[in-house]
């Protein structure tokens, strides 16, 4: 046994990927926590509206927050789903595929996500 | 590839079970951020769709959901810390099981009053 998690790689790109593992999880771990303290424990989908978001996102601070909070948190995932998809698809065409969708979904909604957090206009306040 | 039989005949102890959890949290998370992402940018069309989205999130079965959200998010983080004590001082695995148990320990701590709390907001 050496660890808890995926056995330390080598070198090259699968040690970067482990290394940001955990990185990005310590980042998250306070990232992470926070939004669902903030957004689903101290306020929660009783209080969030477009009003709740509009004053939110008036200032960069939050807009900053969620957007590294998204790029760290869909890398963390697409990265650990890579993982898995790894480990249990084994057949060479299936596993080829399967990761191309995961890639394709994860890079089609890290733009949408990041462009919803960067282009939002808060309303004038009436 | 492991045949589901071998999950439950495989003897692996703690180690194993924290394992399978941090895998299906992990995944579980994940296809929720995705769905979450969608529903987020829906605010680009201005607050009569976005609003409306809102009353699906507001249903009971949605707000049950919720709470298995944050359980799988914080065993995961807890769970987490965890793996990387061990990875970044291998001297622990010395203690690797008190480690998993103390997961454990501090997961029920915070979820099962944080649970409490959530639901109580949907059968008011």
């Amino acid at each position: 046994m050496n660890g808890a998690g995926r056995p330390k790689p080598e070198s090259g790109l699968e040690l970067y990927a482990w290394i940001f593992m955990r990185i990005s999880g310590i980042a998250l771990l306070v990232l992470a926590l926070g939004h669902l303290l903030i957004m689903h424990i101290v306020h929660n989908v009783d209080h969030i509206d477009f009003q709740f978001v509009a004053q939110r996102y008036a200032t960069p601070f939050w807009r900053t927050y969620d957007l590294v909070l998204l790029w760290l948190a869909m890398i963390h995932g697409v990265n650990g789903v890579r993982t898995v998809l790894v480990d249990y698809v084994s057949p060479r065409g299936w596993r080829t595929a399967s990761l191309a969708s995961l890639y394709l979904l994860g890079f089609v909604l890290l733009a949408l996500g990041s462009l919803a957090i960067l282009t939002f206009q808060p309303p004038m306040a009436p | 590839m492991v045949k589901p039989l071998e999950y439950l005949t495989y003897r692996g102890g703690p180690g194993h079970w924290s394992w399978i959890l941090h895998r299906l949290a992990g995944v579980g998370v994940f296809l929720f951020l995705l769905i979450h992402i969608v529903d987020i940018a829906l605010i680009g069309w201005g607050p009569k769709v976005f609003n409306k989205l809102l009353f699906l999130y507001r249903a009971p079965a949605f707000r049950t959901g919720e709470v298995l959200l944050v359980g799988a998010v914080l065993y995961h983080a807890i769970n987490g810390i965890r793996i990387c004590i061990i990875d970044f001082w291998p001297e622990t695995m010395a203690l690797h099981r008190k480690l998993t148990y103390a997961v454990g320990i501090i997961f029920v701590a915070l979820f099962i009053p944080t649970a409490i709390y959530m639901l109580s907001f949907v059968v008011k």
